[in-house]
């Protein structure tokens, strides 16, 4: 198994830049997300891990070995995609010792190690059957079981669950996360989820425009976004934003929205003009007595909680709360914001202002 | 408008049973969320209302008149595909109006106009009424999809998953959007999906199909909070209920064979250990997946919980569903 670093890598296609310059690290035996829209570059960043694109510039060490430049077939790497590419005319079986039989293993040797894999995955009872008549769920668990079966040094996976419906993609992702705890592989998982990225991965990259956004642990990234972008793509509802204009000084744990002073963690770095004031909807409290008003517009019911709209002065605002609270569209209430969860934006850079709160995730090296 | 009758409706295909004797109402001005897996019956449901498919047995009615015979282009229906399936050569603009200058109906330009002025204003498109449709985004053309299903003011809209090829941040403006258009103008939606988020958030009323059979209407919150088996209470809520023998806690009524627990009727820090096995951080809500008794269980945690891999935490149920042998709610 390996540890990947990436440094300074960038790829062009013509004029067009599909990622600027990456640089992050992926430790050994890590379940690694590369996570963002379509477009961002996440693909394009896997691929050259891989070896599929090679880099136009900048290193890619595996096992701290410089690969940047070698094709696919000399990384010792493994790639499942979103499409399961079976050999339609082979047994299950066939399928999977397929790659082993080209290494020039052994018979008896391959007969061994596909009966493992089999049991691993729970599929031993159709290593005989055609791949033609399997499920979605089988053909998938075939496909990994050719790519584990080498024992690769690493797994890279391109969105394999995207092509599945809502309930089997759920069952199908804890299926991964509970094979990955067990061989302990480092794994690459690309995906434009950001749930599946939360709910998988030990780490995740979030990618924009080929830029690298975020790195770190799912909570930090939640908690303490780099960016506006980030706030907005993690999380469902997003995080919300408040825009005001105003000025905060370095020292000061307090802002006016509206006219109405609202206390946040203690700000390390100040600024002057559009500020964008971002806040989960999770730690926001309907309270009649709060002086910052808000009306209600809607109300989502989701079961065990309910998405509540608000509008205020400074636009609208998504409240989580318990579907036991009855909130009725029309009200005036109060909101009441959770200091020590509030990160302040710069409107127009999009960068999160360094406070006590976020600068062990944001600054700490 | 309309409401929309089924009676005794069933259908196969060969010898597979499509839909099971599915009667159901959806109300004039309503907007109805079938909801279940892959096979079990809601895209059939839709093509019997629009008459791409006729039943085997049974009748569907529009606004009280029976549909038997009926073309789908006589049925004042209109559908939405989950893809969109645009007039490529067309703009934006003459894809909205094309509905409007069918031959049969012969709507003059300037209501032709301010028809697909009013639309393209609802959807957010208003600047890209020129150009060709091919030069959208994904979003921008299913939004064109269902503004060209708008604009003809139909009876009943039908809608086979509009919203599941686009991205999650666009379905979630655009569930939004779809909610409020159909409040605001009291049409009657018949909407397809398997994304419980959607049936949640839009419906008014969600009909559960299970293997062709209509198994509960209700209330989004009905639905949830009083499901009548287990099949139904296993597609609404996330994390998924957890079902275990009905035993495993003590005190289950007569004729109980499983217990059903969703996250809110699991108590914590009271009753009987159970063992952290995984912690999985979502942000906003933290998922425990614990081990009681040799069983699995998923609940939710404070999104800050100290708690660790291999902590012992007390549960007790709270309130929780009984099912019988056969998957019916018995309490």
């Amino acid at each position: 198994m390996a540890q990947i670093r990436i440094e300074n890598v960038r790829k062009d296609f013509g004029a067009f830049t599909a990622v600027q310059s990456s640089t992050f690290t992926i430790e050994d035996g890590e379940f690694f997300m590369l996570l963002g829209p379509s477009g961002c570059g996440k693909t394009t960043t896997l691929r050259m891990m891989a070896g599929l694109e090679l880099p136009t510039s900048g290193d890619i060490y595996i096992d701290g070995e410089e690969v940047g430049q070698k094709p696919a077939s000399q990384r010792d790497i493994a790639f499942v995609f979103q499409l399961f590419a079976l050999y339609p005319h082979m047994k299950v079986g066939k399928n999977i010792s397929y790659p082993l039989l080209s290494q020039g293993m052994p018979k008896a040797q391959v007969k061994k190690k596909v009966g493992e894999i089999a049991e691993i995955l729970g599929i031993t009872d159709i290593l005989n059957k055609p791949v033609g008549g399997l499920s979605g769920g089988d053909r998938q668990r075939v496909a990994l079981g050719r790519a584990i079966v080498r024992d690769p040094k690493a797994f890279f996976m391109d969105e394999p669950l995207g092509a599945l419906d809502a309930e089997f993609r759920e069952h199908m992702s804890e299926e991964l996360r509970a094979l990955h705890d067990r061989m302990n592989a480092t794994t690459v998982y690309v995906t434009h989820d950001q749930l599946e990225a939360m709910q998988m991965g030990d780490k995740i990259v979030v990618m924009n425009h080929g830029v690298v956004e975020q790195f770190g642990v799912p909570q930090d990234i939640y908690d303490w976004p780099a960016t506006k972008f980030v706030a907005q793509f993690i999380g469902s509802p997003p995080m919300n934003f408040l825009d005001f204009n105003g000025m905060v000084g370095t020292g000061s744990a307090e802002v006016y929205l509206n006219d109405v002073a609202v206390t946040v963690p203690e700000v390390r770095e100040g600024t002057n003009g559009g500020i964008t004031f971002g806040i989960r909807p999770e730690h926001v409290r309907l309270d009649d007595g709060a002086p910052y008003r808000g009306r209600v517009i809607a109300t989502e019911y989701l079961g065990t909680t309910q998405i509540v709209t608000l509008a205020t002065a400074n636009g609208p605002v998504k409240v989580r709360l318990s579907s036991a609270d009855r909130i009725n569209v029309g009200d005036q209430t109060g909101l009441q914001f959770d200091a020590r969860t509030i990160t302040l934006f710069n409107s127009e850079t999009g960068k999160a202002l360094k406070s006590e709160a976020n600068m062990e995730v944001l600054f700490n090296g | 408008m309309a409401d929309v009758t089924l009676k005794g409706v069933s259908k196969s295909f060969g010898e597979e049973t499509a839909l099971d004797n599915v009667t159901m109402t959806v109300p004039d001005g309503s907007f109805v969320v079938l909801l279940g897996p892959t096979g079990a019956g809601k895209t059939t449901t839709l093509r019997m209302v629009s008459g791409l498919d006729k039943p085997d047995t049974g009748c569907v009615m529009i606004g009280g008149r029976d549909m038997a015979g009926l073309m789908p282009a006589q049925r004042d229906v209109a559908m939405v595909f989950q893809q969109y399936s645009l007039y490529p050569h067309l703009t934006v603009r003459q894809n909205l109006e094309f509905p409007l200058k069918s031959p049969i109906l012969k709507t003059p330009q300037a209501e032709v106009d301010q028809k697909v002025g009013e639309v393209a204003e609802v959807l957010q498109i208003s600047h890209k009424l020129d150009n060709k449709a091919t030069a959208l985004s994904g979003g921008e053309m299913q939004r064109v999809s269902i503004g060209r299903a708008l604009v003809r003011n139909p009876s009943v809209y039908l809608m086979d998953e509009p919203l599941s090829s686009l991205d999650a941040k666009l379905r979630s403006d655009l569930r939004i959007e779809l909610k409020s258009i159909q409040a605001n103008s009291g049409a009657t939606l018949l909407y397809v999906t398997h994304d419980q988020i959607e049936a949640m958030t839009m419906a008014t009323h969600v009909g559960v199909l299970d293997h062709g059979k209509l198994v509960q209407f209700g209330t989004p919150r009905e639905i949830y909070e009083n499901p009548v088996s287990v099949y139904v209470a296993s597609r609404l809520g996330q994390p998924r209920i957890n079902v275990l023998p009905a035993d495993v806690f003590g005190g289950a009524p007569d004729g109980a064979a499983s217990i059903g627990l969703r996250p809110e009727h699991i108590v914590q820090g009271e009753g009987e250990g159970s063992v952290v096995t995984r912690i999985e951080h979502l942000g906003d809500q933290t998922r425990l997946h614990l081990e009681f008794k040799a069983h699995d269980l998923i609940t939710l945690a404070d999104a800050h919980t100290t708690l660790n891999e291999g902590d012992v935490v007390k549960i007790r149920p709270n309130k929780p569903y009984y099912f019988d042998a056969n998957g019916a709610r018995v309490a």
